[in-house]
């Protein structure tokens, strides 16, 4: 019997398999989205037990990485609906080193907390196609939405962004 | 300004302050872990999903409230 047909049946041996396979391309999707490693750790165990839950619901002859970035995608939105305002963007993962010295540290300040206060669905999808540079197909498959909804909440997300900053005095067009 | 430009300038904004994930590399297995969570939610136990619970309190409640529906839907099961 196949790995992906013994693991659809309940065999913890052939899960153990796809776990060890898999646990590295799960960790780095979810580390683009929270952006804190700890939480990526967490939430790659929570996309694998949710994995392990639906597994009779599994079909051996689809794809399991595409499963699995789907799972890690939902938990990892879940994760950020939850934590909304808990958390900000952790140092260790923005830009100080390599960005644009001339702008203040006042002004980072409130371009992260305006990002961070993005409705939870508007900053997942912002994080992967401003940020990460992803591409809308592989959001809209991640996410388990149409493309073109993928260009409108990318899209809302930016003017939502836009009026924020500008409530807040910092220019957008900035060079 | 079309969407394409405005995202691009929201974009570069963006990247001044927040960088792309470069260190994605798992440090370590997590398969213990894993383990540890597998045991301690044993995944056979079935949960009964919340709008389930619902409909059973709503017919109960019919039937409470009109006891005359029991033969009617006695007679339809």
């Amino acid at each position: 019997m196949e790995l992906l047909e013994r693991f659809a049946a309940g065999d913890l041996g052939a899960f153990e398999e796809l776990f060890r396979q898999h646990q590295k391309e799960v960790y780095a999707w979810t580390v683009r989205i929270v952006r804190d490693r700890g939480i990526a750790e967490d939430l790659t165990v929570e996309t694998f037990w949710r994995i392990y839950k639906s597994r009779s619901r599994f079909d051996p002859a689809g794809n399991f990485c595409s499963w699995a970035r789907r799972i890690a995608t939902n938990a990892a939105l879940d994760h950020l609906r939850h934590s909304r305002h808990e958390t900000q963007l952790p140092e260790d993962l923005t830009a100080t080193a390599g960005g644009d010295p001339a702008v203040c540290s006042e002004r980072r300040r409130q371009i992260k907390q305006a990002f961070s206060d993005l409705p939870a669905k508007y900053r997942l999808v912002a994080t992967l196609a401003l940020i990460e540079e992803e591409s809308y197909n592989n959001i809209a498959e991640a996410a388990g939405i149409s493309v073109a909804l993928v260009k409108v909440r990318v899209f809302r997300a930016v003017r939502m962004l836009r009026k924020k900053l500008s409530s807040l005095g910092v220019e957008v067009n900035a060079k | 300004m079309n969407n394409e430009e405005d995202n691009k300038e929201m974009k570069n904004l963006l990247k001044q302050v927040i960088a792309p994930a470069k260190d994605t590399e798992l440090p370590r297995d997590l398969w213990p872990q894993m383990l540890r969570r597998l045991n301690e939610q044993p995944a056979a136990v079935v949960g009964v999903p919340w709008f389930d619970w619902a409909l059973a309190a709503i017919l109960g409640a019919v039937l409470i409230l009109f006891p005359g529906s029991i033969p009617a839907l006695l007679y339809h099961l």
